[in-house]
């Protein structure tokens, strides 16, 4: 077993360094003046220097475009990388490893809330929908699971948006804090609470969005289970349909409900790029996209770099929950 | 419908040119089932049904089980599949009776009648009735039993062995605990340890060898015997009154096969229940059952005990059947075959639905599906070979 | 058996003619019918052609009616003049120490964000342009580009799949290693940041965009295929046919491309099926970014970007003509393909058989 996760461990790392070299790339197809179009203002605000640019240049290959001097600077940019400089973004005039473990963990509270309720939501509704095959329920939820998959989520914040705020005014539109209001500093409750206030919508669109994917994995699993033999056993030993479903049947659909799901795990610190900007709320997406569109090069590269690395950790949690869940892998 | 032209290929003269159900059809059909369905899914459904409702009195006190003109269908989209159609027959204390037939004859579809377990929604018993004579000597009427009600009858008083040991236990579970649960949901006033320990010995009277270790192994580090010795295990913990077991070796070696129907037969003694076995070997018939009943496409064509079955087989699908058998003491280079296959169950004929494959049909056979023709007082057969009122000279000249 | 049995058996087929009946009895379908019959026997199926059959109609014969009839297309703008009553309200302190409300009321004219009438069935937007005739060409540059990029992934896919779970070994670690690490990227960002990238460039004009655009998604985007291609290979190459087709001395291309990859189809065609609402999903989202189908051509991402609320709430709130019509043909589209693909998939898995 320890052989298959060191195994696994190293090919997550292969692949880690493939994506650098791909990312890499990334930044050898912008133009040489693209940088200097972006950082002129950088550069006329005083908050970088002539030096810096070019030094920026080097470290990203677009100074020397000779295949040497490429594979030099992308071995110099991997081994501060690694060692954990991401670099430092001209935009927000930061290290980018600094901005992002600011703004992740507003991210991670909105992505880690709307996990959750994906989790409550759809699978009770996946399971029932299983095992009410082809009746109303099913075919109802079954349509809304594909509606949420369907809904483009710079749409659907706008229809909230219009019924919520606007027309409703329950919600607050835009941002993560009341902007008229002034808090005293010690009155954290209430500051809590406007954050929790202003979170409730762009929650509600990540749980829509993706509540139904969570349905219909659950429904499509338990099906697989519920039509096998040890079902057929289970109900023969005279056991209520009830515990046949969630004890007999449940239990087995756990298996790949929870390497897919634990596999999600590190992606939520990832950010939600266009909810977060409809709903102007500062997180790790929001911050991306307004690099990527500044052309903040070192941010881009760091946070690509930094997405990558949690997928892959992704792949590699989903693994070992496998061999944690299922006991038929567990001993091979 | 231009868009199902991308669908069609070349046409093939005899295969294209015969008749489909169209969508419409379909459609109809499909409508017609769910109402059906509907309906009978209402029945099972009742909560607080009075028990005078599914009492009953048993034809003869003898028996366990009195299956009588059961007829289960299945409501699927393409039409009605008449998977048992009229079959009567009894289980009596104490004995083992054999059901044998082609695959799809209907022999698991009344196994899973009696204990309830067709698959709904699309499969329902129609017509007929189920006695079955519990413990306390109260009859039930399957049928109408409600689901409840069955929930306490199935495992505790009918077991059932399944054809695949490999798939047929929980692979999640421990053995233990899936042997737990049946005692613990059955029994009264058991612990969970009184619960192990009556599973430890279950599983050693099965011949299990070391059952503490068995006891905490997952199913999947069992080898296929050793599983279908523990569902045997599972089966008997509850002191059943009757075990069912569906195809309990087909899965299995040849050289475990016979362990386990040597193990069966051990059990049936020890236990004074009955034993339903369902299987297509008919050496496996021959070795084990007292009684015989052999299926043919959802209906009964004989049956009897053991020695009139294999010695004086009536039926012309019978005889056939023995004839199949390889025996080793005829030396003809080819095994016997009965020839055509099994009809589609969907519309079936209202004749008799051996007379494609018959060798000895006649015109009498074109008419209605014959009746049981009684030899002794065990042994009938379904064919009109026997009927002496409608045999014509001219028949009798042909045998 | 012996002869003489062997003649009686004969003798009764022949005299009987039983055979005939046995054949009606049975009702033998060919594969493609069985698929289309399963396919349009869902409802769900049927809804979705449907859906897809009405935005096909909708944005290819819809913009030619409007050019025939009205001789006019996605950019033409109208100027349509009418009054609106601007109201301005401030608070101001009076000299006896009460806060009064000041209301202004001015007309003014507009000629943009006509309401909905009768020559504009949907009104205009914010540049003068008509929203009904902008939504067909919004759906067709969406199909368009969805459409081939599933060709150029489905291709892309089936060379590399089918070449990974053909000749296995390094290949097929090659390969697999390199869709992995495409699989890692993250798929969003990076398109953004190419797009950013391209659209900074000022030698490529505006036009051509999209066809960048259409590499870039396809480039992200073909490792699916890849995968499902080489899985079905590696689990055909086991098969007993296979071999079977290998005695016959056949060579390795024929061998793959006659008997491996049109087995393989079943799976594709669901696949893409499904994969094209992704498409037009990412497209959309690129366009309401600013990133996709250029200005002035029209693209639902685009149209709903009006109602973006950073650039103001008026449009978000009072013209949902502008932007509302656009979200519901993506939902639409997206549904109506994932439907066909859902049914395709029921079809196809004889598993799903009632």
């Amino acid at each position: 077993m320890l052989k298959y996760l060191l195994k696994r461990l190293g090919l997550a790392i292969i692949i880690l360094l493939g994506a650098s070299a791909l990312i890499y790339l990334l930044s050898m197809l912008m133009p040489a003046d693209y940088i200097d179009n972006q950082t002129s203002a950088a550069l006329q605000s005083g908050a970088m220097t002539m030096e810096d640019v070019m030094r920026l240049k080097e470290l990203y290959g677009l100074a020397d475009k000779s295949i040497g001097g490429i594979a030099k600077s992308y071995i110099t940019w991997l081994k501060s990388t690694v060692s954990g400089d991401l670099g430092f973004s001209f935009l927000y005039g930061k290290p980018v490893t600094t901005v992002l473990s600011e703004y992740i963990w507003i991210s991670f509270m909105i992505a880690f809330i709307s996990y959750i309720l994906q989790i409550i939501i759809g699978i009770p509704m996946g399971i029932k929908a299983s095992v009410s095959q082809y009746s109303a329920y099913d075919y109802t939820v079954s349509v809304f699971a594909m509606m949420g998959t369907a809904l483009p989520s710079f749409f659907l914040s706008a229809l909230l948006m219009n019924v919520f705020a606007i027309k409703l005014g329950i919600f607050p539109l835009q941002g993560l804090t009341t902007a008229t209001t002034v808090f005293a500093p010690d009155a954290h409750l209430q500051i809590l609470l406007d954050k929790v206030w202003h979170l409730v919508l762009p929650i509600t669109v990540l749980t829509l969005l993706n509540v139904g994917g969570t349905m219909k994995f659950t429904r499509t699993n338990m099906l697989e289970v519920l039509n096998s033999d040890y079902i057929r056993t289970a109900r023969a030993k005279g056991l209520s349909e009830k515990v046949v479903t969630y004890k007999h049947a449940f239990r087995n659909t756990m298996i790949p409900l929870v390497t897919s799901l634990s596999g999600m795990l590190p992606g939520l610190f990832g950010g939600a790029m266009i909810t977060e900007t409809v709903f102007a709320i500062p997180g790790i997406g929001y911050m991306a996209l307004r690099a990527t569109r500044q052309g903040d090069i070192p941010f881009i590269m760091g946070y690509n770099m930094f997405l990558a690395a949690l997928t892959v950790a992704g792949m590699l949690i989903s693994d070992i929950m496998y061999m944690v869940v299922d006991p038929r892998v567990k001993l091979s | 419908m231009g868009l199902l032209n991308i669908f069609k290929r070349k046409k093939i003269e005899g295969i294209d040119n015969t008749m489909y159900l169209t969508l419409r059809d379909e459609r109809r059909i499909s409508k017609e089932n769910n109402k059906i369905i509907k309906y009978y899914e209402r029945m099972k459904a009742r909560k607080n049904v009075p028990e005078e409702e599914y009492l009953t009195q048993m034809r003869d006190p003898n028996n366990v089980v009195e299956f009588e003109n059961l007829h289960t269908y299945f409501f699927t989209d393409v039409g009605t599949v008449k998977s048992v159609n009229g079959v009567s027959f009894d289980v009596p204390q104490g004995k083992i009776v054999g059901i044998v037939g082609e695959s799809g004859c209907g022999k698991s579809v009344t196994s899973l009648s009696l204990m309830q377990l067709v698959q709904a929604p699309t499969g329902q018993i129609v017509e007929g009735s189920i006695r079955y004579k519990a413990n306390d000597g109260k009859c039930y009427e399957i049928t109408k039993v409600p689901r409840d009600k069955m929930l306490k009858i199935r495992g505790k008083d009918i077991s059932m062995i399944f054809q695949e040991p490999m798939t047929s236990l929980n692979p999640v579970f421990r053995i233990g605990e899936q042997m737990d649960e049946v005692v613990l949901l059955h029994e009264d006033g058991m612990t969970p340890e009184s619960a192990k320990k009556r599973s430890i010995e279950m599983l050693r009277l099965v011949g299990i060898a070391m059952p503490e270790k068995i006891y905490s192994k997952y199913p999947h580090e069992l080898s296929g015997g050793m599983r279908q010795r523990v569902m045997i295990a599972m089966a008997l913990s509850c002191n059943p009154r009757l075990i069912i077991a569906d195809e309990p070796t087909t899965a299995l070696d040849v050289t475990i096969q016979a362990q386990i129907l040597e193990l069966l037969r051990e059990i049936k003694e020890k236990i004074n229940g009955s034993i339903m076995l369902i299987t297509h070997d008919l050496g496996v018939i021959a070795e084990m059952a007292d009684l015989v009943v052999v299926m043919y496409a959802g209906r009964i064509i004989e049956k009897g005990t053991v020695r009139e079955i294999f010695h004086s087989p009536k039926h012309p699908y019978t005889i056939g059947l023995m004839k199949s058998k390889p025996s080793g003491k005829t030396t003809d280079d080819r095994l016997f075959s009965i020839k055509g296959q099994v009809p589609n169950p969907i519309n079936m004929p209202d004749h008799c639905y051996f007379y494609n494959r018959c060798d000895r049909a006649m015109e009498v056979c074109l008419g209605e599906y014959p009746k049981l023709i009684q030899f002794s007082p065990t042994h009938f057969a379904a064919c009109y070979l026997y009927d002496e009122s409608r045999l014509s000279g001219d028949d009798l000249a042909k045998e | 058996m012996t002869d003489k049995e062997r003649n009686k058996a004969m003798s009764y087929t022949d005299n009987n003619n039983t055979e005939p009946e046995l054949v009606q009895n049975f009702r033998v379908i060919s594969p493609g019918r069985m698929v289309a019959k399963r396919f349009f026997k869902s409802k769900l199926s049927i809804a979705g052609l449907i859906m897809i059959i009405f935005v096909f109609i909708f944005s290819f014969v819809g913009p030619l009616i409007i050019d025939a009839t009205w001789g006019y297309k996605e950019t033409q703008v109208f100027k349509i003049e009418r009054n609106t009553d601007m109201v301005t309200v401030a608070q101001f302190t009076g000299p006896d120490g009460r806060t009064y409300d000041y209301y202004d009321k001015s007309q003014t004219v507009i000629i943009f964000k006509a309401p909905p009438s009768a020559e504009h069935w949907l009104g205009t937007d914010t540049s003068g342009f008509d929203i009904f005739t902008r939504l067909m060409y919004g759906g067709r540059i969406s199909l368009v580009i969805s459409f081939i990029v599933i060709f150029l992934e489905t291709l892309v896919g089936i060379i590399l799949g089918g070449l990974a779970g053909y000749f296995g070994k390094w290949v097929d670690q090659l390969i697999m290693r390199i869709v992995d690490v495409f699989a890692c990227l993250p798929y969003l960002p990076i398109l953004l940041v190419l797009s950013a990238a391209i659209s900074s460039i000022e030698t490529i004009p505006a036009e051509h965009r999209i066809y960048y655009l259409m590499a870039f998604i396809t480039l992200m985007g073909w490792t699916g295929v890849a995968r499902i291609v080489r899985g079905q290979i590696l689990m055909l190459r086991e098969q007993e046919y296979m071999m079977a087709a290998t005695t016959t001395g056949i060579s390795s291309i024929h061998k793959i491309f006659r008997h491996l990859i049109p087995n393989t189809m079943p799976q594709l065609i669901v696949s893409a099926t499904l994969g094209l609402g992704g498409v037009i999903l990412y497209e959309s989202t690129l366009s309401y970014l600013g990133l996709g189908v250029p200005f002035p051509r029209a693209a639902w991402g685009s149209m709903i970007a009006l109602a973006d609320p950073s650039r103001g709430q008026e449009i978000l709130a009072y013209y949902p003509n502008m932007w509302v019509p656009a979200g519901i043909l993506i939902v639409v589209t997206v549904l109506g393909f994932s439907f066909i693909g859902d049914g395709l998939r029921d079809a196809f898995d004889p598993r799903m058989k009632r």
